[in-house]
C-alpha cells in the first residue's frame, strides 16, 4: 500500500490535517506526519521528513504533502537524502485537498502513479464557481 | 597537520549569535521573524557537535552542514545545509584553502542553493549577495590575488547585492507572499550569507 506523509511547519496543522483525512478511510495504516521541530517549535526539518517516508513506505512508494515554503524545500532534501532507497514524490497539490485525496486513493490500494495522478488532480478543484 | 577550521565555523557562528536579533528583525519586516532565531539554534547545535581536532576542512564543512539541516527549521536549513556540504565536497581531504579552492568551494554552494531552491539572481534571496560576491572574488582571484585580496572584494560585491535586494520585490520565500510590500526592506538571507563572507575575511586576516 503507498504511504502518505504530512509535512507542515505547524504539527496541529498536520494533525488536523491527518484527522480530516482519516474521517474518510478509517482503517487507512499509511498515514505520517512531519511537522514543526523536535522540540515543537514551527518549523520543518528534513532529517524528520526522512524518517516519517522510511516509516510511511510499505515498497510501494510515498506520496509526500507539503505546505509553504521551506516545507517544500525540506521534503525536496529530505527525498534527496534518500537516495532512491524509498519511492517518494511530493504532490504538487494543496496541502488539505491533496491529504484526503491521497489517503482515499491510497486506502483503496491504488499504485504510486495513481495516487500522485489523483492527488494533483486537487490543484484544480473550485470551491466557487 | 592542524588546521583552523573549528574556529572559522565557531567564529562564524559568533556572528550570526550576535546578530541574532537583527537578522530576525529583517525578517519581521518581510518574513515571518525567525531567521536569526533560527540560523542562532543552528550555529549553536554545530558548536556543540563539531569535532574540536578534525582538520579535515571537508569532513567540517560536511558536518555543519548535516547539522544545520536538522536544527534551524527554516528554508535556511537546507539552503545553508546544502551550501556547506556542497562546498564541503570540494575541500575534501584538505588542510588548508587556496584563493582558487575557496572560488570552487563558493560556486559549488551557490550552486547548491540554486539547486535546492530553485532560485535564480534577483529574486530577492541570498543569491543576490553570493553570486555577485563570487564574480568579484573570481575577478580578483583570476588576476592572481591572494585569498583575503579577493575575499575583500567578494565582501563589497556581497555588501552591494544585499542593498540592491532593497529595491527589488521578492519572488521566492515567505516574502514573496507580500508582493510589492516586499520592496524597501533588504533581504535577511542575503545579510546573513554576506556577514558568513565578512567574518570568514576577518578570520582569515588575523
Amino acid at each position: 500500500m503507498v504511504g502518505v506523509v504530512i509535512v507542515s511547519h505547524s504539527p496541529k496543522i498536520a494533525e488536523g490535517i491527518s484527522d480530516l483525512a482519516l474521517q474518510m478511510a478509517k482503517d487507512y495504516k499509511g498515514l505520517r506526519t512531519a511537522a514543526g521541530l523536535e522540540d515543537g517549535t514551527i518549523g520543518t526539518d528534513s532529517v524528520r521528513i526522512m524518517n516519517a517516508i522510511q516509516d510511511a513506505d510499505e515498497g510501494d512508494g510515498v506520496v509526500v504533502l507539503a505546505d509553504l515554503g521551506s516545507g517544500v524545500i525540506s521534503a525536496d532534501m529530505a527525498i534527496d537524502m534518500l537516495e532512491g532507497s524509498v519511492k517518494a514524490k511530493i504532490a504538487d497539490a494543496p496541502i488539505v485537498e491533496g491529504a484526503v485525496v491521497a489517503v482515499v486513493e491510497a486506502s483503496i490500494g491504488s499504485d504510486f502513479d495513481r495516487v500522485i495522478a489523483e492527488t494533483e488532480k486537487t490543484r484544480d478543484f473550485r470551491k466557487v464557481s | 597537520m592542524s588546521s583552523r577550521i573549528h574556529e572559522c565555523i565557531v567564529r562564524i557562528g559568533e556572528t550570526i549569535k550576535d546578530n541574532k536579533d537583527f537578522l530576525t528583525d529583517l525578517d519581521r519586516e518581510i518574513g515571518d521573524a525567525d531567521h536569526g532565531v533560527n540560523m542562532a539554534r543552528g550555529f549553536t547545535a554545530v558548536e556543540d557537535k563539531l569535532p574540536a581536532d578534525e582538520t579535515d576542512i571537508g569532513a567540517m564543512l560536511k558536518k555543519t552542514g548535516m547539522t544545520l539541516l536538522s536544527t534551524v527549521g527554516g528554508a535556511s536549513g537546507p539552503l545553508y545545509g546544502t551550501a556547506y556540504m556542497e562546498a564541503g565536497k570540494i575541500a575534501a581531504g584538505k588542510t588548508e584553502i587556496t584563493a582558487a579552492d575557496f572560488g570552487a568551494m563558493l560556486e559549488a554552494a551557490i550552486a547548491g542553493i540554486q539547486k535546492r531552491g530553485k532560485a535564480v539572481k534577483g529574486e530577492k534571496t541570498m543569491l543576490d549577495a553570493l553570486i555577485p560576491a563570487h564574480d568579484a572574488f573570481m575577478e580578483k582571484a583570476n588576476a592572481g590575488a591572494d585569498l583575503v585580496t579577493a575575499l575583500d572584494a567578494a565582501c563589497a560585491a556581497a555588501n552591494e547585492g544585499v542593498e540592491f535586494t532593497k529595491t527589488i520585490r521578492a519572488t521566492k520565500g515567505r516574502a514573496s507572499y507580500l508582493g510589492e510590500r516586499s520592496i524597501g526592506h533588504q533581504d535577511p538571507g542575503a545579510t546573513s550569507a554576506t556577514l558568513t563572507l565578512e567574518t570568514i575575511r576577518d578570520f582569515l586576516k588575523e
